[in-house]
């Protein structure tokens, strides 16, 4: 047993301690689990092209006592849009003094999870209710054992919300290796509607382990908007996994951003159980330097005249890597599914890598499933046009990076968050002229 | 304004330009015209800075620099323009965006002041007036879905903005219609000036009714072998290219 499963395992034997009864059981089992299976390693074939090794040795200290008097920049935190409910977590830790929930529509219960525990409400149950039992989600499984907050937001049938909720997770230098874990419960009832942007931010030199883990259910005729951004600093490591379910004509659209943090891994697991559901998801990994970005991709047609478009770019300069697994289901049964999924990928320079692995499995009729991945670099003939022109090389190669992954972005219906997140990205390539546009 | 001295080039081993020597005048058209794989499109290229064009021997000398040491870019900010034959398309960038980075990085280059995006659309909108292009295209990504002749409009519209000293024009007849032929060669009557100078690849005659040129040069196998006025673009039109393979012959017997 390495250091890093010896300390967390102490620190979930605390944990479950301190909690009630309801939920004490269900922690004792993670626990124990995670004891036998330890990190996922190499063997486990989700994790194949993401080694956990460099956590082996780490002895983080679980949770920050000081969170709540940490200083963080809340400038970072304004985004065009959000200026409704925010909720904000500062090391793991539930900041109501950043935060603000103000008056929400009847039939809205939005809060921080913690709350919930003490008295077992159904609503807190069911966020500790997936067993997380396959190969590979065994952090999955470490942070039923240690998670103690995370957002709650229920809408009830037939609520539209219409101010996006924001929540945001800071994290902040605590002169010292941390970790921290959330666990999000999402349900929307029939019909319900409501946007959430998620916003990942930190400083360079927080050295921590970020493990999220998320519920979302949504009913009939529901939909959700999802829109994440990815900030995290870069001595940050970031892990998260989202289990969806969508219910018979349920939407869910996503856009994600991923520019920040050394090491982050993504798992997001939708279920289509109803009919005709439809979900679109869309994003970018962009990265630099050393950062790793894992992203695994499940999705899973369980029932007839569902759709479901995946689009997902990855971009690595210098020594980056970028990884993709997408695989889509179509279960039988699932008759007239239609499931399209494309990984695009850029190398921005010989020591960057980009592994990406596509996978579909059709048991049912009438599908219309398209799958691809690609790799390449920037067009030369492209780049040359751009400097004939007079632009320079450094920001011809932004315009074409930019370009290239831009389009992910048009999933965000709302126009200045849209523009906003096109500067972020912009940002974060090499010398990007002129004003993003 | 521009020197080309004995110039030697290779493309993936080969050796196209042969000895090529050409001079230009600021205020002049110069035509190029020679048959197909004489090197019409590797002198555009080699003159432009793309990658991959070898220079084994000769110079190119442009307003008393060495243009040859210098980065496409750079000489994209010296005034040296190239209509490409086959403009790209680039997904994703906006033509309105591309098109004011590159003039403002030219200017910056030549430390005059970048012009802000208002003083930027003023300046396209009347190109785009006197060049019967539609503002629509502003608002497309660069070059993505043009037609044929809307790509050629598009080049010229640029060189318009950018308003370089020299133009290359690499056929940019080529695949137009009369009518599109006929704007194109108006976008660049407009822009003839004394400071200006023009270098017309063609592989036909016909461009050369509408821009009319002062000097005709003949390219084949890889250097100049026949120069003179007008007359000589007429000659050949009337006897094809054949006849310079007979002229070769004779003078060779």
């Amino acid at each position: 047993m390495n250091a890093f499963v010896r300390t967390l395992l102490d620190a979930a034997a605390d944990v479950e301690r301190g909690s009630p009864q309801w939920l004490a059981e269900t922690r004792r089992a993670a626990r124990e689990d995670f004891a036998r299976r330890g990190l996922p390693g190499p063997r486990d074939e989700p994790w194949k092209y993401t080694n956990l090794r460099a956590l082996e040795s780490r002895v983080p200290r679980v949770g920050d006592p000081d969170a709540a008097t940490r200083v963080v920049d809340v400038a970072g935190f304004e985004l065009p849009g959000c200026h409704g409910p925010r909720l904000v977590f500062v090391n793991g830790v539930f900041r109501a003094d950043l935060s603000q929930v103000g008056a929400l529509p009847a039939g809205v219960e939005l809060g921080p999870l913690a709350g919930l525990l003490a008295d077992g409400r159904d609503s807190a149950r069911a966020v500790f209710a997936p067993e997380h039992a396959e190969p590979g989600a065994a952090l999955a499984r470490l942070n039923a054992a240690l998670a103690t907050d995370g957002v709650s937001l229920d809408v009830a049938a037939g609520v539209v919300l219409e101010a996006p909720i924001h929540l945001v997770f800071a994290g902040a230098d605590a002169g010292a290796d941390i970790a921290w874990h959330l666990r999000h419960g999402i349900r929307l009832g029939a019909g319900a509607e409501a946007t959430i942007v998620e916003q990942h931010l930190g400083a360079a030199g927080a050295v921590q382990i970020g493990n999220l883990v998320e519920q979302v259910a949504l009913g009939a005729g529901a939909r959700l908007r999802h829109v994440r951004i990815q900030e995290a600093g870069v001595d940050a490591t970031l892990v998260s996994r989202t289990d969806l379910v969508l219910g018979a004509g349920a939407s869910f659209d996503a856009v994600a951003l991923e520019l920040g943090a050394g090491l982050s891994r993504r798992d997001v697991r939708l279920r289509l159980d109803g009919e005709g559901a439809r979900a679109d998801l869309r994003g970018a990994a962009v990265l630099r330097g050393r950062q790793h970005m894992d992203a695994q991709f499940e999705l899973r047609h369980a029932s007839p005249g569902a759709t479901s478009e995946v689009r997902w770019r990855g971009i690595a300069d210098q020594r980056a890597r970028a990884v993709f697994g997408g695989t889509i289901v179509v279960e039988e049964g699932a008759d007239r599914s239609d499931a399209q999924l494309s990984n695009k990928n850029l190398l921005l320079s010989p020591h960057a890598e980009i592994d990406t692995r596509p996978v579909l499995e059709i048991h049912a009729d009438e599908v219309k499933a398209a799958h691809g991945a690609t790799v390449g670099r920037l067009d030369e003939r492209s780049l040359f046009y751009l400097r004939s022109r007079g632009v320079p090389e450094s920001a011809a190669r932004s315009m074409l990076t930019f370009a290239f992954c831009s389009d992910i972005l048009d999933g965000i219906a709302f126009e200045p968050l849209r523009a906003d997140l096109g500067q972020r990205l912009a940002r974060h390539l090499p010398r990007m002229p002129g004003d993003g546009a | 304004m521009l020197k080309i001295d004995n110039l030697h080039v290779r493309v993936a081993g080969r050796e196209i330009l042969k000895g090529l020597s050409l001079e230009v005048a600021a205020g002049e058209v110069h035509a190029i015209m020679g048959p197909n794989g004489a090197g019409k499109s590797t002198l555009g290229n080699v003159l432009a800075g793309r990658e991959g064009y070898e220079v084994t021997a000769g110079s190119v000398t442009y307003q008393g620099q060495d243009l040859l040491t210098l980065a496409p870019e750079a000489r994209a900010a010296a005034g040296v323009f190239l209509a490409f034959q086959y403009p790209v398309e680039i997904p994703g960038v906006n033509n309105t965006y591309f098109l004011r980075a590159a003039l403002n990085a030219q200017r910056k280059a030549r430390g005059e002041a970048e012009l802000d995006s208002m003083q930027f659309l003023k300046l396209v909108r009347e190109k785009l007036h006197v060049l019967h292009v539609s503002d629509e295209l502003l608002h497309r990504a660069v070059n993505e879905g043009f037609s044929g002749g809307e790509k050629k409009r598009n080049e010229i519209f640029q060189m318009a903005v950018l308003e370089p000293k020299l133009a290359i024009l690499d056929e940019t007849d080529s695949g137009l219609d009369i009518d599109a032929l006929k704007l194109v060669a108006e976008g660049v009557n407009r822009l003839r000036d004394p400071a200006r100078a023009f270098v017309v690849i063609t592989h036909y005659q016909r461009l050369l009714d509408y821009i009319v040129p002062d000097r005709v040069h003949v390219l084949a196998e890889g250097r100049i072998v026949l120069s003179g006025d007008r007359d000589l673009a007429l000659k050949l039109e009337q006897q094809g290219y054949a006849w310079l393979a007979e002229r070769k012959l004779a003078g060779a017997a």
